[in-house]
């Protein structure tokens, strides 16, 4: 079990520099930043000295070495556009992204499960059929069409919500947290509905499949035999049989949610690190969009070995054959 | 089950939401980008300059119709030819309690000039600023400099005892590695207050009720700003009640502004004008089929790509009416501009086609056209409707329109060989078109045109105070350039703003709102 953890950690690490690796790649292509930091006016001697100052003119490797040395010990730069130190602009930006992920992860997952399994349980009921249907929008629509339709209908029409912001937020010894204030509820229900259709609609149409397969099997026969009521069936046992795969696309969707929120942050200026990162890449602010795609991977990694840590927990067939080894 | 009770409990939310009581008079605005930062001398951008000057002044300000007017100087005069009188307005004191007087104005403007302040070229031509009493101060210049108050209208006057108790006497270097107080702090003698200041999320300005102008004063308690990015939630959040005043509405969606009751759309050109330039300086164009020679060099050549451009059409179709057709690269609001100067050449294909068979290319050409799609109004838009127009004269066009952060660095290593550009004029005067566009070692002439005459004129109009002779000058330049055609002119921008009816906010041709002058009914 530690050697297990150990190795997926070292794998961890290794993914996360060949990302950082090839985003510097990247970044000989996202443009000059010095344009957008200084005034028309400005000379070309200027920009040039600027250019130099900040490494811009050096060779790929070693713009990588400084950068990774630099991590290392916690500094990530400064923001060409804000003139601010990306780490604290981060920190500053998470709080706001990970309550929108968790609300919407939240709706979907509640949801996504409850819907997967009345449909699962009664496939032929009508209800099940218009559900699965209407299930088909959450999944072509584009997140910002969603968005700016919830915004005109809900802020526009009825002036019930508002169109953009987080609302008031109370400070909570550094994290700025919008679930304490009447406003901050309902700013975050449009986004979070947005944000979360998509996954909703995958996990109920997965649960719903499961569900259906498990239903088959021969000890749910034996369960119904046995006079089991049909909650106890339904989800002490079918449920819990349906959830690995569940919990893998929950996971790995909580990861994209976190690194992509960006347009549905765009969509209602939501104030998070997505937003920031598309900021960033329209100013090509280099040291952001370098912190943020490390920061990506390392929150992807993560999930990943929680949620494979996760399996165990759940099924345990998994456990018996890790003492063997791979 | 788990759905009901969810949406019971947010049926308890909404249901305990109350709106938020504003002050009396809160103006609640919104635009696409935020203030970059606080420190006055940091960022020469429009959005920053336009938020740091309603907390901060400079000693000459823009009135109404971009026009110097007095500010925290009450009056200047030329002593002589190297040295500015300016005398200073007194009893004027800063947000914390300081008064104003010339040692601020000192510190101020030696800050602008320092090595990391963005303003330094503005003000390149002051050598030294001298301290005659509390009250007066003389500015002197390198040589002489006829539009020095033009110069100082961006130039903010900050608190020497305040930078210094707060180590912000040096602008924000961008090799630090921390933040300066001043990007997030304010200390300024204007009509309003910083109250909060959160970067891109929420800004708050609270009216100065010391402030030495305060009865003419609007009647505005409080400026709330927020930045929203996304064009349609902006609009939507001024359709719903959210705000009181966007700054840049998107053309499309002008009209359903105007139709919507309580709301109003002012216009006004902007001194802002959008051009193609054109790479004459090579021997061969990269881009082009045509070899050994470049098509561009031709002065017929130019003529018909200009004659070939439809700008009504534009304008029409692409602009909705909000444009107004260009026939030099600089506004009416900028010294050396007359209306027989922005006439522009007829539209006509048949005689374009006719010019390019003169000039050899009876099967025309084809070029490479490098366009922004994020900077100016309908910027992508306008070149391809461009396109479309040359190609009729058969000037086969490949467009290739990218982000700002991609298209001005073609531009500042001058490989291109057909680009837009938009060119404010600060200043309002001819003299900054010239000098970064139109001579030889101009920042921002990327055509490779290099006149000796137009060099010569320009550098003699630095330094002439006589206004007739100053003029004349200008005039002979424009003639030179609207012969060469080197730049073809497109149009005058024109700015809309946004906001509620009863807001009584004037409309500046600089984009930059004023909200002493706002006025809620």
């Amino acid at each position: 079990m530690l050697a297990f953890v150990i190795r997926r950690f070292i794998q961890a690490v290794v993914v996360v520099l060949v990302v950082a690796f090839l985003s510097f790649l990247l970044f000989n292509f996202v443009g000059d930043p010095v344009n957008n930091m200084v005034g028309q006016d400005a000379s070309i001697a200027d920009r040039e000295e600027m250019r130099e100052a900040l490494g811009l003119n050096d060779p790929l490797i070693v713009r990588f070495a400084h950068y990774v040395l630099n991590a290392v010990q916690g500094d990530f730069g400064m923001s060409l556009r804000l003139q601010r130190r990306v780490g604290t602009l981060i920190v500053e930006r998470m709080p706001a992204t990970l309550e929108l992920v968790a609300a919407s992860a939240v709706l979907a997952l509640t949801i996504g499960i409850g819907l997967g399994v009345f449909t699962g349980i009664k496939r032929s009921h009508w209800l099940s059929r218009v559900i699965l249907t209407v299930s088909l929008i959450g999944v072509s629509l584009p997140t910002f069409v969603i968005g700016i339709c919830l915004i005109y209908v809900f802020s526009v029409l009825l002036g019930w919500l508002p169109s953009f912001g987080r609302g008031e937020t109370v400070n909570i010894g550094g994290w700025s947290t919008g679930f304490l204030t009447a406003s901050g509820w309902q700013a975050i229900i449009m986004p979070a509905i947005t944000l979360s259709l998509f996954q909703m609609t995958l996990i109920l149409r997965l649960v719903r499949t499961e569900m259906l397969e498990v239903m088959r099997t021969d000890f749910i026969k034996f369960a119904r035999a046995r006079g089991l009521s049909n909650r106890a069936i339904n989800f002490g046992h079918a449920l819990r049989n349906t959830l690995v795969p569940v919990i893998t696309i929950a996971g790995l969707n909580i990861g994209s949610l976190i690194a992509f929120s960006i347009i549905t942050e765009t969509v209602f200026q939501w104030p998070g690190m997505g937003f920031l990162f598309i900021q960033a890449v329209q100013f090509a602010d280099i040291p952001v969009m370098a912190a943020y795609l490390s920061l990506v991977a390392v929150v992807f990694v993560t999930i990943n070995m929680i949620v494979d840590l996760a399996y165990y927990a759940i099924d345990p067939r998994l456990r018996a054959t890790v003492g063997r080894g791979r | 089950m788990k759905l009901t009770s969810l949406l019971g409990g947010a049926a308890v939310a909404l249901a305990l939401a109350v709106s938020p009581a504003y002050a009396k008079n809160t103006l609640r605005w919104a635009s696409q980008g935020d203030a970059l930062t606080l420190d006055p001398h940091a960022q020469n951008e429009s959005p920053t300059i336009a938020m740091n000057l309603n907390i901060m002044e400079p000693l000459v300000r823009s009135d109404r119709e971009l026009k110097p007017e007095p500010a925290l100087a009450t009056s200047w005069k030329v002593l002589e030819p190297t040295v500015w009188e300016f005398k200073l307005r007194e009893g004027v004191k800063f947000h914390d309690g300081d008064t104003f007087d010339a040692d601020d104005v000192i510190f101020s403007i030696k800050r602008a000039q320092s090595k990391n302040s963005d303003f330094k070229d503005q003000i390149g031509s002051i050598k030294e600023v001298k301290k005659i009493d509390d009250h007066t101060v003389h500015l002197i210049t390198t040589g002489p400099n006829p539009i020095l108050p033009n110069q100082l209208l961006t130039i903010a006057m900050m608190s020497k005892e305040w930078s210094e108790k707060h180590d912000v006497v040096e602008v924000q270097d961008y090799k630090n590695k921390q933040e300066t107080y001043a990007i997030r702090n304010t200390n300024g003698t204007g009509p309003f207050k910083l109250q909060l200041r959160e970067p891109d999320v929420r800004t708050i300005l609270v009216k100065n009720e010391d402030w030495w102008g305060v009865k003419n004063h609007g009647n505005v308690d409080e400026v709330v700003y927020t930045p929203i990015a996304n064009a349609a939630t902006r609009v939507a959040a001024l359709l719903s009640g959210e705000l009181e005043f966007v700054l840049d509405p998107p053309l499309q969606d002008l009209e359903r502004v105007k139709r919507t009751a309580g709301l109003k759309v002012l216009k006004t050109p902007q001194n802002r004008s959008i051009f193609f330039g054109l790479n004459v300086g090579a021997a061969e164009l990269g881009s082009s089929d045509v070899k050994g020679k470049n098509p561009l060099a031709d002065p017929k050549v130019r003529r018909a790509m200009y004659q070939a451009i439809d700008i009504k059409a534009i304008g029409q179709k692409v602009m909705r009416g909000d444009a107004e057709p260009a026939g030099i690269i600089a506004a009416p609001f900028v010294r050396g501009w007359t209306k027989e100067l922005d006439q522009r050449l007829p539209y006509d294909v048949d005689g374009a086609k006719k010019l390019l068979a003169e000039a050899g290319y009876p099967n025309g050409f084809t070029v490479k056209l490098d366009c922004p799609n994020d900077r100016y109004i309908n910027d992508e838009a306008i070149c391809q409707a461009a396109v479309g127009m040359l190609a009729r004269i058969g000037v086969k066009v490949n467009l290739d329109a990218q982000p700002k952060s991609l298209h001005f660095p073609k531009l500042a290593k001058r490989e291109t060989d057909m680009y837009m550009l938009g060119w404010g004029v600060t200043t309002l005067d001819s003299h900054y078109v010239f000098s970064f566009l139109a001579h030889t070692k101009g920042t921002w002439n990327a055509t490779g045109y290099s006149n000796p005459r137009v060099d010569e004129l320009t550098e003699a109009m630095e330094i002439e105070i006589d206004p007739e002779k100053r003029d004349a000058m200008i005039a002979e330049v424009w003639k030179i350039l609207k012969e060469d055609n080197v730049y073809l002119p497109l149009h005058h921008q024109v700015i809309s703003w946004a906001m509620r009816e009863n807001v009584d906010l004037p409309i500046i041709a600089n984009d930059q709102p004023q909200f002493r002058y706002a006025v809620m009914k």
